[in-house]
Formats: C-alpha cells, sequence, structure tokens
C-alpha cells in the first residue's frame, strides 16, 4: 500500500524559503501569484493492507518525527 | 561540578564544549553517545552545537529521538541542569524540553559571526553571575537559530521569565521573534541558546564574555 504524506507550514509562521522562491518566480516573469508556501512531501510504502489501521500508524509517525506539530500542519493520502 | 556531554553522528562542537567544561570547572567531563541508554550522574548534561544526521529532516528531528533522549528526559524532569547550544538547542527543542521551534534564518544564509547579547533575567542558575541587562559578546553560526512560539506560548514564556538571553543592540542574526537568543524551560533547570558562550571563554578566544554563563552553573552547584 502507498501513502502521501504532505507536511506544511501553519498559517502566521514565516516561510522565508517560500518568499524567496516567490520572488524568484516573480523574476521569472510569473506575474499571477499571490503567495508561495514551501512544504515536504513522504512517499511511504506499507506492508499491511488496512487503510485504517495505515492511517493510525501514518499520524503517530507524523506526531512523533514526519512534522514538528509546534510549526507544522499535515495531511496523510492512502491510495 | 561534574558533567556530561552527549555526542551525536554529525555533532561538531563537542570538543569546544569538552575543552570549555575541563578549563572552566578543572573537571573532564563524559563523553556519552547517544545511543547510550542512560546518563551519568551529573550536575550539568550538555546537548552540543553541530549538525547531528546533518541537519535532515529538521535541524535535531532525528537526534530528539536517540536512545539517550529518554534519560535526558527524565534528568530534566528530576531537575539535573541541561545546556543545549545551537544544535543542542534545536535538539532540546524538537524533543520538548523547551517551547517553540528554531526555522531557517530570516535572511535565508547561514551567519557566522559575533553578536550582542542582554542578559534579561539573572535568576537563572545559568545567568546568576551576570548583571541585569548586561551585554556581552558572543559568537554564533547557525542556519537554522530563527526562534519561533506561537502568540500563546510567547506571552507565556515572557511572563514567566523564561526568556534569559535576547540579541542586543540590532545584532539579532536570524529573525528570531522578540530578539530572543536563548530560553529556559518553565522550571527553569533546561536551558537552550543559538550562540556559542563556549567560543569566547579564554584570552586565545579574543575574549571571556562566555565563561559567566559557565561560572554561573559553577556557583550553582558549589
Amino acid at each position: 500500500m502507498k501513502a502521501r504524506v504532505i507536511v506544511t507550514l501553519k498559517n502566521g509562521v514565516l516561510d522565508p524559503q517560500g518568499k524567496a522562491i516567490e520572488g524568484a518566480l516573480g523574476g521569472l516573469g510569473f506575474a499571477d501569484i499571490g503567495s508561495v508556501r514551501q512544504g515536504k512531501v513522504f512517499d511511504v510504502e506499507l506492508t499491511g493492507s488496512d487503510k485504517d489501521a495505515a492511517r493510525a500508524e501514518l499520524t503517530k509517525m507524523c506526531e512523533k518525527l514526519l512534522a514538528n506539530t509546534v510549526i507544522e500542519n499535515y495531511a496523510i493520502e492512502i491510495d | 561540578m561534574k558533567t556530561a556531554v552527549i555526542v551525536f553522528p554529525g555533532s561538531n562542537r563537542d570538543r569546544d564544549m569538552f575543552h570549555a567544561l575541563e578549563h572552566i570547572t578543572g573537571t573532564r567531563p563524559l563523553s556519552v553517545w547517544h545511543t547510550e541508554s542512560t546518563l551519568p550522574d551529573v550536575d550539568l548534561v550538555i546537548v552540543p552545537g553541530g549538525f547531528s544526521y546533518g541537519d535532515y529532516l529538521r535541524s535535531g528531528a532525528i537526534a530528539a529521538r536517540s536512545p539517550i533522549l529518554k534519560d535526558l528526559v527524565a534528568k530534566a524532569d528530576s531537575g539535573v541542569s541541561v545546556f543545549g547550544v545551537c544544535n543542542g538547542f534545536q535538539i532540546l527543542t524538537e524533543a520538548g524540553l523547551l517551547p517553540g521551534a528554531l526555522m531557517r534564518n530570516a535572511g535565508l544564509t547561514y551567519v557566522c559571526k559575533e553578536v550582542r547579547i542582554e542578559t534579561v533575567n539573572t535568576a537563572t542558575r545559568f545567568s546568576s553571575k551576570f548583571s541585569n541587562g548586561q551585554v556581552w559578546r558572543c559568537p554564533v553560526s547557525h542556519h537554522d537559530g530563527n526562534y519561533f512560539a506561537d502568540a500563546d506560548t510567547l506571552r507565556r514564556i515572557e511572563d514567566n521569565g523564561q526568556v534569559v538571553f535576547r540579541y542586543a543592540d540590532g545584532t539579532n542574526p536570524n529573525g528570531s521573534i522578540n530578539d530572543i537568543a536563548g530560553i529556559t524551560n518553565a522550571k527553569g533547570n533546561v536551558l537552550g541558546m543559538m550562540p556559542h558562550p563556549e567560543n569566547l571563554i579564554e584570552p586565545l578566544h579574543g575574549g571571556l564574555d562566555g565563561r559567566t554563563l559557565f561560572e554561573s552553573l559553577l556557583d550553582e552547584a558549589a
């Protein structure tokens, strides 16, 4: 089973890297950009087949390591 | 004063810390590898600077899940002094021993220079030998030192006097909120700071400003 974890910065947390990317895109002539925020994607291959159990495990992984919940949110997608 | 320094793969300021502790306390610190399960019986545990695990995932994130951290949390709960410098500060926040988080520097670049620090709370075991409002020199060297905490946490740590050190005279090198350079936990026995006081403790370093912090701890342990 394949899962994808998406980690993004919470609203209100300054994202200097996203700002720099936003500026660079503007420099390339992309004019219609409101803002850019940078995040992380983790593709996790799981050996089990129970989707609910997988979601519970992935939630624990996010809480314990993949995300720093002081500054980051996470979303879990399972195929 | 008995001290121990935890060493992780990628630590690189551990030797600076050994030298500073031996020089100031007169006793050689113990070195503890991150895979150990228990810390020795000491007065002070140091989490040194460096690039543990190459800063993979987030600075300090993987080191904060090392086996030794379990006993570090237990020792901190029992009141032992714990001091994290630079990557050590990042590890202590990632481990939940200190509030907030350390993010990419606001200017996006690595900063390696001298800043000025104001001691804003002298009623801690790490700062008792400073005078209130004392401004001192200290080197910094980091890429992820931009301290952040949400509004509630920030209010709480400010009200509790947990902010011990602030960048002074407009020298905030990383965009840290409220110019925060170093904070303690609520109980006051765990300190984390981005600057490196261990690198300004003898004449060859060009100054002795960093000694006062270690002398405060010596005083406490005496």
